[in-house]
């Protein structure tokens, strides 16, 4: 055997990867996307779990929208304060930390309270029952208690208690997983500082919500009437609370004639 | 070479011959990224363009490089280089002249440098003894059939999430059998005479 059958191969092989690899730096200069360095430091500064509690599909992501002004400084929830304030001073603008929140299951048409209309047999999933017949309950918007969250939360935050899906706040880490998957859109994110709740997500009109439900918000206003903070409104029928307004007087709580919203 | 032959050669490397149910390369993209439609479809995409690409550059090489020397024997190494680099050239290509494409495409354009349909398509093109048109051809439609065949799946797996198969299926066991009868459905497609 020669050597130049080693030499030859080994020789080619050599070239054909310098050439490739000169290809590739010229390529690599030529085609230079410019990105924004503050991409790169946002990147780091933010915690790198890639969970995707903000929404978008990880880190990087998220720098990127942060960078384009797509999202908010602080959208990072995981990050909490310290990563908030980092990439602030990298943007040059003044931020807080969100508040941490938990989520809440807007309904409390359990058991004897909502009025059935049919048993869902067959699948037991909340979004298969929701596309048969829109659930077991005459309200069309409340709790089908078959627990699609229950299932979908990674903390065993969710539990379905009375026939309603009820959250364990101490187990809550407030990542949203419940809140995309319910197909009645009940579940909403709180502050953790909230202190009064409206237990109801029914639009449908007062008198409907009525027939349906014992404790269902009838969009009656009282509860906007009454409040001293102007946090209270009805919209489509159903009560809101503005957390940021909320000076959590109890007001609402005491005058609603339902007693939909409870203290928490 | 006329144009009933080249498109009897894409017909049979489409349907007759797919890569993954008739084949079976590609098997692992084919469970993994077959969840969604869309990313099945974004997968089948990028998959698309590269084996088109990887097919013409494999063929020169093989052709121009390899056979002069004699190192045929090498060409499994020598094509895994091309490929590799082929798809870094083509990322920072789009990267820089098609962003969107290049966003739709995503995590799924690096990946397809390993991905063994891509490599089994240019050591195909030259165990058949393919012309530089044949290759391209062969290359573009192989990964049409694979393109098909991922978004079909896609499609049906999407449709089982609302199913309820007995407790020992559940998962992935239900998409491996899924999988087989999807198999079995192209088969048929083994008795089309060209």
């Amino acid at each position: 055997m020669e050597l130049t059958e080693i030499l030859i191969p080994v020789g080619i092989f050599a070239a054909l990867g310098i050439v490739l690899g000169i290809l590739l730096a010229v390529a690599s200069r030529l085609f230079a996307v410019k990105t924004d360095e503050r991409v790169g430091q946002i990147t780091e500064a933010l915690p790198g779990a890639n969970c995707g509690g903000c929404g978008y599909s990880g880190c990087a992501a998220l720098a990127e929208a942060i960078v384009k002004g797509e999202a908010p400084a602080n959208a990072c929830r995981a990050g909490g304060e310290s990563c908030a304030k980092r990439i602030g001073e990298i943007m040059g603008v003044a931020v807080r930390a969100q508040t941490p929140v938990r989520a809440r299951v807007l309904c409390s048409g359990g058991c004897g309270r909502a009025k059935e209309k049919c048993r869902c047999e067959g699948v037991q999933d909340c979004i298969a029952a929701d596309r048969m017949c829109g659930g077991g309950k005459v309200c069309s918007s409340g709790c089908m208690g078959l627990g699609s969250c229950v299932e979908a939360c990674r903390y065993d935050a969710l539990h379905v208690v009375d026939g309603v899906a009820a959250v364990d706040p101490a187990k809550c880490t407030g990542c949203g997983a419940c809140v995309q998957i319910c197909p009645k859109h009940l579940i909403a994110l709180v502050p953790v500082t909230a202190r009064y709740l409206v237990d109801c997500s029914s639009h449908e009109p007062g008198a409907q919500t009525r027939a349906a439900c014992d404790v269902g918000c009838i969009g009656c206003r009282i509860c906007e009437k009454n409040c001293p903070a102007d946090a209270v409104h009805v919209v489509n029928n159903c009560a809101v609370i503005d957390y940021e307004k909320c000076t959590a007087c109890g007001l609402c709580a005491s005058k609603c004639p339902r007693k939909v919203i409870v203290r928490i | 070479m006329n144009f009933t032959d080249i498109l009897l050669l894409m017909f049979s490397a489409v349907l007759v011959e797919n890569f993954i149910f008739s084949r079976f390369y590609g098997c692992c993209p084919f469970l993994g990224v077959s969840e969604k439609p869309d990313t099945a479809l974004g997968m089948g995409m990028a998959v698309t363009f590269v084996m088109t690409v990887s097919g013409a550059a494999t063929w020169a090489v093989y052709r121009y490089l390899l056979v002069p020397f004699g190192l045929e024997y090498l060409q499994t190494v020598a094509f895994i280089l091309v490929i590799a680099a082929l798809v870094q050239f083509i990322e920072m290509f789009l990267r820089r002249f098609i962003p969107a494409l290049y966003s739709a495409l995503g995590i799924y354009l690096p990946l397809i440098t390993t991905n063994c349909a891509v490599l089994s398509s240019a050591l195909l093109i030259v165990q058949e003894d393919y012309s530089f048109l044949e290759a391209v051809c062969f290359g573009f439609s192989a990964a049409l059939g694979f393109t098909l065949a991922i978004t079909v799946f896609a499609g049906l797996r999407a449709r089982m999430a609302y199913a309820d198969p007995p407790r020992a299926f559940k998962g992935f066991p239900i998409t491996l059998i899924a999988a087989g009868l999807l198999a079995m459905a192209f088969s048929c497609f083994s008795g089309v005479q060209l």
